[in-house]
């Protein structure tokens, strides 16, 4: 099936069998194998990417869904020698380990930084004030987001690090 | 021969001139994984588009596949090859070493028509697609004639045998020791079996170069043995393979070997005469791959009123695969930990129709203390002493078990300092005192201890006309921080700025070292780095001072200095890149190599540390959160503060996963592990973890190896899981034996206390 999705920018149009989902679709057709393949079943946060500006697991999602959207990856935040703020935090607090999980991490972060700004509640949220940016928020809203080398601590350092620095 | 005495000489990393050791800078190779430009195994770009394969794991625990039919998976769009036992290309016996010093010996995949395990692979897919190949894998039919599978550990516990060249070791008299005590505990502890569960699922990508060399890229820990093994199974010369695994996704002990997908990718990449990449889907990891298995062990102590241990005992029931024989170690690690005249500890195990067992993050310490270091709980409270006060009157002068001295032992000094640090003081002995709003709050404590280790390793140093320094080696970095400890090395001996350093590893072309495992990788990477560019100095010295051109020339060589850049010698100096450019335009290559002294064995060399936990414990739920912890290790030299506290506290999150919520169920019908995935099978996520901290103490162990350093990637688990049972028993007054201390056990035990 023909689809067209812009991915970091760019429009890229893809011949598509329908079964292949965004996540093989960034990784084996578009060679975009920075969002990671960890369960293929929504269940470790590894593929996380945006689409329109929303954090979405890309294994769950066909790509041909995508038609017209706007995705972003991991590989359209920032480059090595040109690091966004938050892949900065994550590289400075020593937010990950083997990697694996990392750019799903940071994919996640941009997602919860936009959501508490737009003032999405979580299950940490008071119900009398908007959220703000506590531990408390941070370890909830990342949970979707596993590391089995357990960066925990370190992950919830960066999003600080990181929220500062893009304050 | 060499001696620990060898090592007793000025080195630059003891030196540390630049101060780049122990300096937590960041990861050599974090700006690539941070920006998704860190190619993993299935990740690399081939030669030209790759097939996909898929693998079929058998539905059966133990039998033997009667009949195939792959009619409709070979009809199937895009199939270009469907194989089983009964067409897989030809592949020596399992075990065979054509080459006498093969590390490995050949592992054949969908070998023969016998299931020894569910899960097993028993066919595999080829497609043009992935989605080809995963819907064809559907198709194929497979009929077995299954055995009754023999998977129930505790009900085989009294078949256990000796595992094979093992017997017990005791100390004095353990049963008089322990009857002639005054208070006495004996109780049995079990723990499940667990998965490493990392996040990359295992996964190769294989293609030849011509009919006779075959390039591989997988994910594994050892790079020797995966290319010996490899070779070894394909029935070519052993250089014939060249073998990579740059970036590894977590392996925890789980990758230390190589599976089927790396097999099948390099024998369909022949056959088909094209690229082939198989991974493991994450069910597939959980039986396709080894896991830590489970255990019962059962503990007595035997103590003075006063708390000194007359008898220490502790005996552990585990299992492994019907042909296999790991051990899991879990009774080990107690022979150096307490002073105790009398002692017994061994194991026994068990042969089940269940999946390999193996090594895991580690292994032996991080079941062991999950029983030893509770009954120490205990017996503190029949005491009516303090948990840490116990373990200092129980600290032995030396080894307990063979009177060697300790290398270092800093145990006591953790245990003080992670007391006084945490407010261990505020901790009510008699639990269930606490509370804050709904929650019950506990403290608890354990020690940990992990041994350590020095393996023969080699590495490769280069300078070239850039001045820029290379090193390489056939090591790994499975998140450890091999590429950043490595770069630290080399820039602080060549005395270069970390950004004239490359490090290049993971590769089978590369000078040999043992790998990522059982903590002493950076060990034993890091000493063989060191003898590197120590002779890349002799060498670039005698170059210089050889060099009419140079204004080192006719000097000492054995003075000359390395900083900055910058050679000299006294006041006179030149940058390395204007030496090397003008004597060596070519470069220098230099190799250094470690071996563990021989010597060494006279001292007992550990890890130690202490872990400090506050849980809360909801009543009514059954629910524990753990609210804060902190761990203080002695573990040598530190390399890096940053990544050595990152393996810390990853292994600490570890311990409270395996107190809590870790753990594969047996299905005893189909000799299934229930818990697939990872919404079964409970990894910590970040909600789980509140404030948790690790410190390390300034330490350096001079008979570890050259440069003082003790590995930490394991100690931080040893230890931590007991810290948090003992808290929630602080908290709740409920002791669970039975791992992991989930919210059904708890409930039933709160509700039997009349809490
Ligand atoms: S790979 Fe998508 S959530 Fe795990
Ligand atoms: S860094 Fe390894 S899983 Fe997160």
């Amino acid at each position: 099936m023909k689809t067209t999705i812009t991915v970091n920018g760019q429009a890229r149009s893809l011949d598509l069998d329908p079964r292949t989902t965004l996540l093989d679709a960034l990784r084996e057709h578009l060679r975009l194998t920075g969002a990671k393949k960890g369960c293929d079943h929504g269940q470790c946060g590894a593929c996380t990417v945006l689409v329109n500006g929303v954090r979405i697991n890309a294994c769950l999602s066909l790509a041909v869904m995508h038609d017209g959207d706007e995705v972003l990856s991991i590989e359209g935040v920032g480059a090595p020698g040109s690091l966004h703020p938050v892949q900065q935090a994550f590289l400075s607090q020593d937010a990950f380990q083997c990697g694996y999980c990392t750019p799903g991490q940071i994919c996640s972060t941009l997602g919860l930084l936009a959501e508490i700004a737009a003032g999405h509640p979580s299950q940490e949220t008071p119900s009398d004030a908007p959220p703000v940016l506590s531990d408390a928020e941070i370890r909830e809203r990342m949970s979707g987001n596993i590391c089995r080398c357990s960066a925990y601590p370190q992950i919830v350092a960066a999003i600080r690090q990181a929220a500062e620095a893009l304050a | 021969m060499s001696s620990v005495s060898d090592w007793d000489v000025p080195n630059p990393v003891k030196e540390n001139r630049s101060g780049l050791i122990g300096k937590g800078v960041d990861r050599y190779e974090g700006p690539l994984k941070v920006t998704g430009t860190a190619p993993y195994a299935y990740e690399v770009q081939p030669p030209s588009p790759p097939a996909y394969g898929v693998m079929v794991g058998a539905t059966i625990a133990a039998g033997r596949i009667t009949d195939v039919d792959t009619a409709a998976a070979e009809a199937s769009p895009g199939v270009l090859a469907v194989w089983t036992h009964r067409n897989v290309p030809a592949q020596p016996p399992r075990g065979t070493k054509a080459h006498p010093r093969s590390t490995a010996g050949s592992k054949p995949a969908l070998e023969s028509d016998r299931v020894t395990y569910w899960g097993q692979p028993v066919a595999f897919v080829v497609a043009d697609t992935l989605e080809n190949a995963v819907a064809a894998s559907h198709m194929v039919q497979l009929t077995y004639a299954a055995d009754a599978p023999d998977v129930d550990f505790q009900a085989r516990l009294g078949d256990a045998v000796d595992p094979p060249g093992e017997k017990d070791v005791e100390v004095g008299d353990f049963q008089a020791g322990f009857e002639g005590s005054p208070v006495r505990l004996d109780e049995t502890w079990s723990t499940p079996i667990q998965n490493h569960v990392q996040m990359e699922p295992c996964a190769s990508l294989a293609w030849w170069e011509g009919p006779d060399r075959c390039i591989a890229h997988t994910s594994v820990q050892m790079v020797k043995p995966a290319q010996h093994g490899l070779a070894e199974t394909l029935g070519i010369d052993r250089d014939a393979v060249h073998l990579m695994t740059r970036y590894i996704g977590g392996g925890f002990g789980g990758k230390g070997q190589t599976y089927d997908d790396l097999t099948l990718a390099a024998l369909a990449a022949r056959a088909l005469g094209r690229p082939v990449k198989v991974a493991f889907t994450r069910q597939q990891m959980m039986h396709g791959t080894i896991h830590r298995p489970a255990t019962v062990m059962r503990v007595r102590l035997g103590a003075e009123r006063d708390g000194r241990l007359n008898a220490m005992s502790i005996m552990t029931w585990t299992h492994c695969h019907s042909d296999g024989s790991f051990t899991e170690h879990a009774s080990n690690f107690a022979r150096s930990l307490y002073a105790a005249p009398n002692r017994l500890t061994g194991h026994r195990l068990v042969r089940l129709d269940l999946p390999h067992a193996g090594p895991m993050r580690a292994p032996g310490e991080a079941s062991g203390t999950l029983s030893l270091e509770c009954a120490m709980d205990e017996l503190a409270e029949t005491l009516g002493l303090d948990p840490v006060e116990l373990r200092i009157r129980n600290e032995p002068e030396v080894d307990p078990e063979n009177g060697r001295p300790f290398s270092q032992r800093q145990l006591v000094r953790c245990l003080k300092e992670g007391a006084q640090l945490f407010g261990w003081d505020r901790r009510l002995p008699t639990p269930g005192q606490v509370r804050d709003g709904r929650w019950l709050v506990g403290l608890g404590m354990a020690a940990a201890i992990r041994g350590n280790f020095l393996l023969p390793a080699k590495c490769s140093f280069s300078v070239d006309a850039d001045g820029v320094i290379t090193v390489r080696q056939g090591m790994t970095d499975i998140g450890t921080g091999t590429y950043t400890v490595l770069a630290q090395i080399a820039a602080e001996t060549l005395g270069v700025p970390l950004g004239q350093v490359v490090v290049e590893i993971g590769d089978s072309e590369l000078p040999p070292a043992p790998g990522s495992g059982g903590q002493f990788g950076a060990a034993t990477a890091g000493s063989a780095a060191l003898a590197a560019g120590v002779n890349l100095r002799k060498a670039i010295a005698d170059l210089a001072v050889n060099d009419p051109g140079s204004p080192l020339h006719g000097g000492d060589s054995a003075s000359v200095t390395f900083q900055d850049g910058v050679v000299a010698l006294e006041n006179r100096s030149e940058t390395l890149r204007d030496l090397v450019r003008r004597a060596a335009p070519a470069g220098l290559t230099v190799e250094g190599e470690i071996r563990p002294a021989q010597d060494a064995q006279r001292w007992s060399t550990q890890t130690y540390g202490a872990h400090f936990c506050e849980v809360g414990v909801d009543p009514v739920t059954g629910e524990v959160r753990v609210r804060r912890m902190l761990g203080v290790f002695a573990a040598g030299r530190i390399l890096n503060a940053k990544t050595a506290r990152s393996q810390l506290t990853g292994g600490m999150i570890w311990g409270v996963a395996s107190a809590l919520t870790e753990g594969n169920a047996v299905d005893p019908r189909y000799g299934s592990l229930i818990n697939q995935d990872l919404a079964q099978y409970l990894v910590p996520v970040q909600a789980d973890i509140g404030d948790l901290e690790a410190i390390m103490l300034d330490e350096v162990d001079d008979k570890a190896n050259p440069m003082g350093i003790k590995g930490v990637g394991e100690l931080g688990n040893s230890g931590a899981g007991a810290a948090v049972a003992n808290a929630v028993y602080n908290a709740c007054g409920v002791r669970l034996r039975d791992y992991p201390i989930t919210p059904d056990k708890l409930l039933a035990g709160l509700i039997a206390a009349g809490r």
